[in-house]
């Protein structure tokens, strides 16, 4: 390669033109391997934050060239605190665009792909061009969608899962000083579905306690963005929250000290204002720094079986000393997303369409975000109902105060769910009991 | 917030470091900016440990590096480039890691640590922590020795092959903001204080409206009830499971009942009955507080003695006369279903007890400063956040290198434990590294430098390290697979390796630089081909 330079790659070449005793047994130690990583190898990084920026610095230095690179979001000043590929003038533009030109720029022979989009807006004929996903996100529900995606396009042939189906998935995580990382085989390991207990539930306030008791400064907080915002309009109709606008922060603090008073709560600021109010996760470098390397040091072993990978899932915290916990996180026989086995759930001929909704979001199992149903009644397709479209919404909303005995299902009845977690369909199967309990 | 103002870009500082901001505090912040920090070797390690400094702020950098650019080196490190091959390591890797934050101060020195300790060891002194990557046995006991004569903190990073390793050599580090992860309340439920009896006594459940009742704070509502338990058992807690269930069976049946007589959903007597479990532990001092109080420097306090140390020697005095051998009350109470008013009320009556005990605690540390005649002030900041975090002090005395390299250690005698077994655990490591720097003195080259001389060096390093476990009384075996492994390696330094101690290692020095959050004492050792570590005392 003309970029090259005698002993640019030699720390690398160590591992994968020598075997060891730990090597993983199909490894050949070879001088070819490098090229394997250099021009054949193609990678998927999901995120250009704070792992991303890591993911995108480890793997290029370990001689991965072609690199794509997904994010939806632009850069934000709160961002240069860790996302070390941003300076002060890249604020407002996407963070994919820049993390790329500047690896490009900075590492010879780097061929890094940007791409300033949502992971929803490509499918699976994407998704199959890469050998490895790498995902450093901070949002579950696009953690569960790629899961998804990357689950749906195994191939079975005769029940034997096609090993050329499947794309493994590294996936890491970060919030403060703790992290995890992780090694997902689909249709092999366990995948996100199969763990999803392993993510803490969202915790809201009680509305009640928002309207009529708050204790804490939060309290006043959410009763400003939640109640007072959607009635006093400050800004103008429609105008919805902008945590990144201090106007809007500045607004949403002083009636929250308006109420603080009243109560005699204390503790507002500004800084906890916008916390709340866009619910924010504290960051910084030194975490997301073991976070990517961790998930770089097991791209680099899939992609040459140097060492054996990680089985499955190591838990990093660094408040107290330095502590991991690795662990092999277990599949879930009757996983929704990698089992193949159709989900079984149970109603009553009196339970109406908004239980089995409401059901789908709250069961620790399921945590679907706004699930859209579909079902097949005497043959013909029925939509039940479809939150993410507005016309078909208001068409389908007095569906949900039907019994499903009014909605004419019969036991057995299959339900077809769309969430924006998985970008597959479910079926599930209605097991449909009588007005007995 | 005086400290943080604008940023030399005009940024604000609040919104440029928030997220860290939430983690450390604007005193943390302020901590961190005024510090000064000294690399020696722009490594891949090296300068990724400084990245994860300059990123959140620290006040500046100098490295310190004698070598000259090489292609490897470009190689691995982010902060070089193939223009930068043959000139010095430290004047580029300086360059380009001042890019990373303009209100960093950066700086270096082309100069060999070994001469720079020969010739100017004072120039260590003004660091406020030095962080060493590859440095070689020799030099690094010169080093720890200096830093430890100064009194100066030293970390001490290596990455090789899948290994990673750290020490850290500080002989005293003091953390008050401990910030543990699952903490107990402080409620002294089982010791309670004259203003909460008051408070409590004013109120009476059975004469309470519906609403009322129900937005009774638990915390009331088990105080009334242990009251009830304590009468019929001498004044004694509940504390075995049994008498537990017996408390929580009392609290039950004051659960209200509608007409028809079913129960009201009352979620304050649900809390309150949870709590029976978490709620009554007594109240009293940890081993690792009561250390503490015997420890030498409390007890002789003298005119040079550390803030901290008076703040402990004035909450020993307290816990020992008005305290009544309690801590400083904390003041805190958590959330709870109740309605504002009486919350609110409740949190003030464990506020007005928690300013009382400090305001004792403030008497103490000036008396004690004057006592010892010490000039200085301790701000009542500084005390009240001391009181407030009394339960989580913590205080890491770490073993000098000296000592950790005498042979007659029991401390390496004790290895055998981790590594005389079917699966040692990644101990085992460190005494690999250390026959590979015996390999090193011996032969001036690693082992697997060369790839045509892997396998001979696989026998010299077994040589190597049976002397080393000779000579430490270590009678245990480490299987060939190990030294093998090591040999594959030939020092070589991965990329991904140097970003993983990166991070960890720059966290490491947060925390001494805050006095927040834990660090590890002393030595560290990272796994990268099981993603498993171990912290193990030397």
């Amino acid at each position: 390669m003309s970029c090259d330079w005698p002993g640019r790659w030699c720390h690398v070449q160590k591992f994968i033109e020598r075997t060891g005793p730990f090597a993983h047994p199909d490894f050949e130690p070879s001088s070819e391997s490098l090229g394997f990583l250099q021009e054949t190898c193609k990678l998927l990084i999901i995120g250009a934050g704070g792992l991303g920026c890591e993911l995108l610095k480890d793997l290029a230095l370990i001689g991965f060239k072609n690199i794509d690179i997904i994010d939806m979001d632009t850069i934000d000043v709160s961002n240069l605190n860790r996302q070390f590929l941003f300076r002060p003038k890249d604020v407002g533009r996407p963070k994919a665009d820049v993390a790329a030109d500047f690896i490009n720029t900075r590492i010879p022979g780097a061929n890094v792909t940007p791409h300033y989009a949502k992971i929803q807006d490509y499918d699976e004929s994407f998704y199959r061009g890469f050998h490895i996903v790498v995902c450093g996100l901070d949002s579950i529900v696009a953690r569960r969608w790629i899961n998804g995606m990357l689950v749906s396009m195994l191939q079975y042939e005769d029940g034997e899962l096609q090993q050329e189906s499947l794309v493994p998935m590294v996936d890491g995580g970060t919030e403060g000083f703790k992290g995890n990382a992780r090694v997902i085989l689909p249709g092999m390991t366990a995948c996100v579905e199969c763990t999803l207990d392993l993510y803490p539930p969202q915790v809201n306030f009680p509305l009640c306690t928002i309207a009529h008791t708050p204790r804490l400064p939060e309290h006043c907080i959410e009763y400003v963005r939640i109640l007072l915002w959607p009635k006093e309009h400050p800004f103008g109709e429609d105008v919805p929250i902008d945590g990144d606008e201090p106007k809007h922060i500045q607004w949403i603090m002083d009636k929250s000290l308006e109420r603080a008073n009243e109560f005699n709560i204390s503790g507002i600021t500004y800084r906890l204002t916008q916390g709340v109010v866009k619910r924010i996760i504290p960051a910084v470098a030194s975490t997301n720094a073991v976070i990517a390397a961790a998930c770089s040091t097991e791209v680099f072993k899939l992609a040459t079986s140097c060492t054996v990978p990680l089985n499955n899932y190591m838990n990093f915290n660094d408040t107290e000393g330095i502590y991991t916990y690795t662990f092999e996180a277990e599949r879930k026989e009757d996983c929704m997303a990698c089992s193949k086995i159709p989900k079984s759930i149970t109603f009553s001929e009196s339970d109406k369409l908004q239980d089995i909704i409401t059901y789908l979001q709250e069961s620790a199992e399921y945590q679907m975000k706004s699930p859209g149903l579909t079902t097949n009644i005497k043959g013909k397709n029925k939509t039940l109902y479809m939150p993410t479209i507005k016309s078909i919404e208001e068409k389908t909303r007095e569906n949900l105060k039907k019994t499903l005995s009014e909605l004419e299902f019969v036991n057995g009845q299959e339900l077809y769910v769309a969430d924006p977690t998985t970008p597959m369909t479910l079926t599930f199967k209605l097991s449909l009991g009588s007005n007995m309990e | 917030m005086a400290a943080i103002g604008k940023s030399k870009a005009g940024l604000d500082k609040n919104n440029k470091y928030d997220r860290q901001l939430r983690l450390w505090g604007d005193h943390g912040q302020t901590a961190l900016e005024t510090s000064r920090v000294c690399l020696i070797n722009a490594s891949a390690t090296g300068t990724e440990i400084l990245k994860n400094l300059i990123l959140p702020g620290i006040g500046s950098f100098t490295v310190v590096d004698g070598h000259k650019v090489q292609g490897e080196d470009v190689g691995n490190n982010f902060f070089l480039t193939k223009d930068s091959i043959g000139q010095s390591r430290a004047k580029f890797a300086t360059e380009y890691l001042s890019e990373l934050n303009e209100d960093v101060s950066g700086d270096f020195m082309e100069e060999h640590p070994e001469s720079l300790l020969e010739s100017n060891s004072d120039f260590f002194s003004q660091f406020t922590i030095v962080v060493a990557t590859n440095l070689c046995e020799r030099t690094l006991l010169k080093l720890g020795k200096c830093l430890w004569e100064k009194n100066i903190p030293l970390l001490i990073c290596r990455c090789y092959g899948f290994i990673g390793y750290m020490r850290l050599v500080v002989r005293e580090h003091r953390v008050i903001e401990s910030h543990p992860d699952n903490a107990h309340e402080d409620l002294r439920l089982d010791r309670p204080f004259k203003g909460l009896v008051q408070y409590i006594d004013s109120i009476d459940l059975n004469t309470m409206n519906k609403k009322d009742h129900s937005h009774t704070p638990w915390l009331i509502v088990l105080y009334k009830y242990l009251q009830e338990w304590k009468e019929k058992h001498a004044g004694e807690l509940p504390k075995v499971y049994r008498e537990k269930n017996q408390l929580k069976d009392i609290i039950r049946e004051g659960i209200r009942r509608n007409e028809e007589g079913v129960l009201e959903d009352e979620e304050n007597f649900d809390e309150a009955i949870k709590a029976v479990n978490t709620a009554l532990n007594p109240t009293k001092i940890s081993s690792q507080i009561q250390e503490l109080f015997n420890d030498d420097e409390c007890t002789n306090l003298h005119s040079e003695s550390s803030n901290f140390w008076i703040l402990v020697r004035a909450l020993k005095e307290f816990v020992e006369n008005e305290g009544n051998g309690a801590l400083p009350l904390r003041g805190t109470i958590p959330d709870m279903t109740a309605d504002s008013e009486r919350y609110i009320q409740l949190q003030n009556v464990y506020h007005e007890q928690a300013d009382s005990d400090i305001s004792i605690i403030s008497n103490k540390v000036h008396d004690l400063l004057v006592n010892i005649g010490r000039g200085g002030n301790i701000t009542d900041q500084e005390i009240k956040t001391f009181c407030k975090n009394a339960a989580f002090l913590r205080l890491v005395r770490c073993r000098s290198l000296e000592q950790e390299y005498s042979e007659d250690s029991d401390k390496l005698k004790d290895l055998s434990h981790h590594i005389d077994d079917e699966e040692p655990d990644d101990v085992i490591f460190y005494v690999l590294l250390r026959a590979i720097d015996s390999f090193y003195d011996k032969y001036n080259c690693f082992p697997g430098w060369y790839t045509d001389q892997v396998e001979s060096d696989v026998i010299k390093l077994k040589t190597c390290l049976s002397k080393l476990m000779h000579d430490w009384g270590l009678n245990c075996m480490i299987k060939d697979d190990y030294i093998h492994e090591m040999c594959r390696y030939g020092a070589s330094e991965l990329h991904t390796m140097s970003a993983f101690i990166g991070g960890a290692a720059a966290q490491e020095v947060i925390k001494i630089i805050t006095h927040q959050f834990i660090p590890f004492n002393n030595t560290y050792i990272y796994n990268a081909m099981k993603q498993t570590s171990v912290t193990i005392e030397l």
